[in-house]
């Protein structure tokens, strides 16, 4: 019995020595971001003497960051909703109606889960459709590349819908568009919050598209702007943590608001639910 | 008949277009310009055979220990993820109070972004002033404060060391919810034969948590072949190129307009991984036709 409680205890502490080890570092950031430049040098975890709030402004207004802050959340939430369109249409029709040509198509779209892209010749496709740096360049390229895995969850969604409302459906007379838009598509709620969340994030978090086909700063997103405002300040590590905080900021209430839906879809495909 | 009315294939068009175009197109279309001298300082662009692949593996190159790095990076977080989402998993499956916060912290690096983590990690393991090197200092274990990103010694290490504090919740919580499909009754029955914790670990907890393994695993290739952020913002290959992999060294040519060699990289991780792909999705496909 006593030795049952103490690995309880044991497996307790380890719990909380595991959440630290995740967390310091972040704390790090937070607390240095409201120190002054020479306190903030040292990079320590000793707590900041006076708050400095005028990093935040410095930050705002040297970092350019209330427009990355809209870029960001435009290519995160444009690209959200195409792909979600793009990806709940293709899986449903792969999902319901089971020929071999939709199996072939969807074993085809869920390959891109795998497959790298390659950002060199992206750039001629870029260059023939006239989207090389520009904002709809990178929101059809943030769409697409979150097809694959959408489709994926999708798919295997839209199985446990019952068949029979789309029955009743046609015997009162809806479009097949319809019949996807009005009835299925609200059922699907539940997975399509899930990818929404996921793609959203990937959006915000993406740092790669950006940096190989957004040469001029004012379409920079958040991430590159703050790997741009590191280079030009990396003395001044209490901007840096400013900015980082600001950054981030964004994805960690997401994350907080959304953390169930999250990590179901992160964890899904993986365990049977 | 009637299927192919109410479910038309033509509405998958605009997906499946738009997918071909701006995602497989540069895939394949890689495996003609990998032969050409396409680059940024001419307009034209000639066919050149194989000379790409043949500078990529000739011995006056670096191409080579690029290939080699990422395959490493690959290996590594494969088993270091694997391995410690399994130990903290394990530890964490029961008995733990205050549940719901702990999954949040530990889950919490992998919504951050690589970005950001990246230059957390700079500054924590600067050798100077970090925290790492601070902290070792200040109980006394002077001597384990390295070099950490400066260091070709040191530098790939702590690299897969960062990713692996990034990426190993989110494989703790795969597993645990794995761990945590696993019917009680096994083990009870498992107890009555008169089996310890090793032999119930072995017989009963490691084949049921196959599958969820075998997706970690997969989740864990598939990243580490295509990684890039972590190394390109730790120390963009340095020092030297010591540390460059695949997807940095891709950047490199992009960035000096040596577009032929650059797609002659990409083309070759597109093949492998296509082909890994192949049976990732075989997989899948099989998984759910049993569910």
């Amino acid at each position: 019995m006593l030795r049952k409680r103490s690995l309880g205890l044991l497996r307790n502490v380890f719990a909380w020595v595991l959440s630290l080890l995740m967390f310091i570092p972040l704390l790090l950031i937070v607390l240095n971001s409201l120190k002054d430049k020479i306190h903030a040098n040292t990079m320590s975890m000793a707590l900041p003497r006076k708050l400095e709030w005028s990093n935040y402004s410095v930050v705002i207004k040297e970092g350019k960051l209330i427009s990355s802050f809209f870029n960001s959340l435009f290519y995160a939430s444009v690209s959200t909703v195409l792909g979600l369109l793009l990806a709940s249409i293709a899986a449903y029709v792969f999902a319901r109606n089971r020929t071999r040509l939709n199996r072939a198509m969807y074993l085809f779209v869920i390959l891109g889960i795998a497959m790298p892209i390659n950002f060199v010749t992206t750039t001629k496709v870029m260059q023939l459709t006239h989207l090389m740096n520009t904002q709809l360049g990178i929101i059809v390229l943030l769409a697409v590349i979150s097809i694959p895995f959408s489709v994926f969850l999708i798919y295997g969604f839209v199985g446990s819908v019952p068949r029979e409302l789309d029955e009743a459906g046609i015997v009162d007379g809806c479009s097949p568009l319809k019949l996807f838009f009005a009835v299925v598509l609200p059922l699907l709620a539940p997975v399509l919050v899930t990818v929404a969340i996921l793609n959203f994030m990937g959006g915000w978090n993406d740092f790669v598209l950006p940096l190989y086909y957004l040469n001029s700063s004012d379409k920079w997103p958040m991430t590159l702007a703050v790997y741009n405002f590191f280079g030009r300040f990396q003395v001044n590590w209490n901007l840096v943590s400013a900015d980082i905080v600001l950054t981030t900021l964004p994805v960690i209430v997401i994350y907080l608001l959304g953390q169930k839906y999250i990590i179901s879809g992160m964890t899904s495909g993986s365990v049977k639910g | 008949m009637l299927r192919n009315k109410t479910y038309p294939f033509y509405f998958t068009w605009p997906t499946l277009l738009l997918y071909a175009v701006f995602f497989v197109v540069p895939g394949l279309i890689g495996f003609y310009y990998a032969l050409t001298d396409w680059n940024s300082y001419s307009d034209q662009i000639n066919f050149i055979g194989l000379d790409n692949f043949k500078t990529l593996f000739s011995s006056g190159e670096n191409y080579v220990s690029y290939i080699v790095n990422t395959l490493k990076f690959t290996v590594a977080t494969v088993v270091l993820k694997t391995g410690f989402g399994l130990l903290f998993a394990l530890a964490l499956n029961e008995g733990i109070k205050f549940k719901g916060f702990h999954r949040v912290m530990i889950f919490m690096p992998s919504i951050i972004p690589m970005l950001v983590v990246g230059l957390i990690f700079k500054s924590v393991l600067n050798p100077a002033t970090g925290l790492l090197n601070e902290s070792l200092r200040s109980v006394g274990l002077d001597f384990l404060a390295q070099k950490w990103l400066v260091d070709v010694h040191w530098a790939f290490k702590s690299i897969i060391g960062v990713d692996t504090w990034k990426g190993v919740g989110y494989i703790m919580i795969i597993l645990l919810a794995g761990l945590q499909s696993i019917s009680r009754t096994y083990y009870e029955a498992a107890e009555i034969d008169g089996a310890g914790a090793w032999q119930k670990f072995r017989a009963v907890t490691v084949p049921l948590l196959t599958p969820a393994l075998v997706v970690t695993t997969v989740l864990n290739l598939l990243y580490g072949l295509k990684v890039f952020e972590a190394v390109y913002v730790l120390t963009n290959g340095g020092p030297g190129y010591a540390t460059d992999v695949l997807y940095t060294a891709i950047f490199k040519e992009f960035s000096m307009g040596r577009y032929g060699v650059g797609t002659a990289l990409s083309s070759l991780l597109f093949l492998v991984m296509t082909i890994v792909g192949y049976f990732v999705v075989r997989l899948m496909a099989r998984e759910e036709a049993d569910h």
